[in-house]
């Protein structure tokens, strides 16, 4: 009787290793396929970072405290950022919407972001100058354009890398309240 | 020959001298040991933009700006771990190419050795009922 059972025991030892096999199989498949240059936030569920940016239009030093109670999005752009021209038309149609977007121009040139917010419209209830990229370090930024969504507690709760269109928005939405 | 090859060895050096001395023209250290930290750092952290790249070796203009945000903390004389903690806050523990031993990772670092132990048990267990068996037989 033991005997047998040995035997079955020894049957199931053989397919260890392809059980072993395709474990590991499907934890590789199951990665194929996924956007490599995604990264996520470090700044997720906690508090915007501390700041004191210019503001582009009153020239004032801004701080976090003076960025509103409700929620709204943080937008990192700049005019030497080919998708942010890509990105803008769908930003005016946001602000349109009565979406408080905080913009913030990127290591970039002030007269250039004066010229294209006239030429182009402006989304922003604010824009900050972040020439030297210092609060975009802060932020965990890598580059232009990318946004992050700021809840009523002040939480960062969403960040996107790259274009803001209806799709994106329909993800973001949900995490302004 | 030695000649020759002593003449070898002096222009090489002579050449990785004045490399070395092209790349670090611009940056100024308060000590050797600080320019030391410095290329371990930037060689140990990871550009968050161009991810099979460290620091040090990226042209990307972030990891141009993180590259001057760690030289100033290193002239600030501020400690290694430090740095390193914050730089993990800004872009998490995906920017350290050694990460971290502790939670999930503990599985990564040991996790082989553990089954590599798990397997050197078995093994002994399997020689050693192996032998009994033999001894048995040989009594019988």
């Amino acid at each position: 009787m033991s005997d047998v059972k040995s035997k079955k025991m020894k049957k199931i030892a053989l397919f260890l290793p392809f059980l072993v096999f395709a474990l590991l199989a499907g934890v590789f498949f199951s990665q194929l396929g996924k956007d490599t240059q995604y990264m996520p936030s470090a700044l997720i569920g906690k508090q915007l970072p501390e700041f004191s940016l210019v503001n582009l239009e009153t020239n004032k030093v801004m701080n976090k405290e003076d960025l509103g109670e409700e929620g709204f999005l943080i937008n990192f752009w700049g005019t030497w950022c080919p998708a942010c021209s890509f990105e803008h038309d769908y930003l005016m149609e946001l602000a349109s919407q009565g979406v408080n977007i905080v913009g913030i121009d990127y290591k970039d040139e002030t007269q250039e972001a004066i010229k294209w917010l006239k030429e182009k419209g402006d989304p922003y209830s604010v824009v900050l100058l972040d020439e030297l990229g210092n609060f975009g370090v802060d932020m965990g930024v890598t580059g232009a354009p990318e946004t992050f969504v700021v809840n009523g507690q002040g939480e960062i709760t969403y960040r996107h890398q790259g274009i803001v269109n209806e799709e994106v928005w329909q993800t973001m939405k949900g995490y302004l309240k | 020959m030695k000649i020759i090859r002593f003449i070898g060895i002096a222009v090489l050096a002579f050449l990785s001298l004045s490399l070395s001395a092209e790349a670090e023209k611009v940056l100024n250290f308060k000590s050797d040991i600080d320019q030391i930290r410095y290329h371990d750092l930037i060689s140990e952290l990871r550009c968050p933009k161009c991810q099979n790249q460290n620091l040090a070796d990226s042209n990307a203009q972030i990891a141009i700006d993180l590259r001057t945000h760690v030289y100033d903390m290193v002239n600030d004389g501020t400690s290694d771990t430090e740095i390193l903690a914050y730089m993990v806050a800004r872009y998490g523990e995906f920017v350290l190419y050694s990460p971290r031993k502790s939670g999930v990772n503990f599985i990564l670092w040991y996790g082989p050795f553990i089954i590599l132990g798990v397997g050197l048990l078995g093994f002994i267990l399997v020689i050693r009922s192996n032998a009994k068996r033999r001894n048995k037989r040989a009594k019988d």
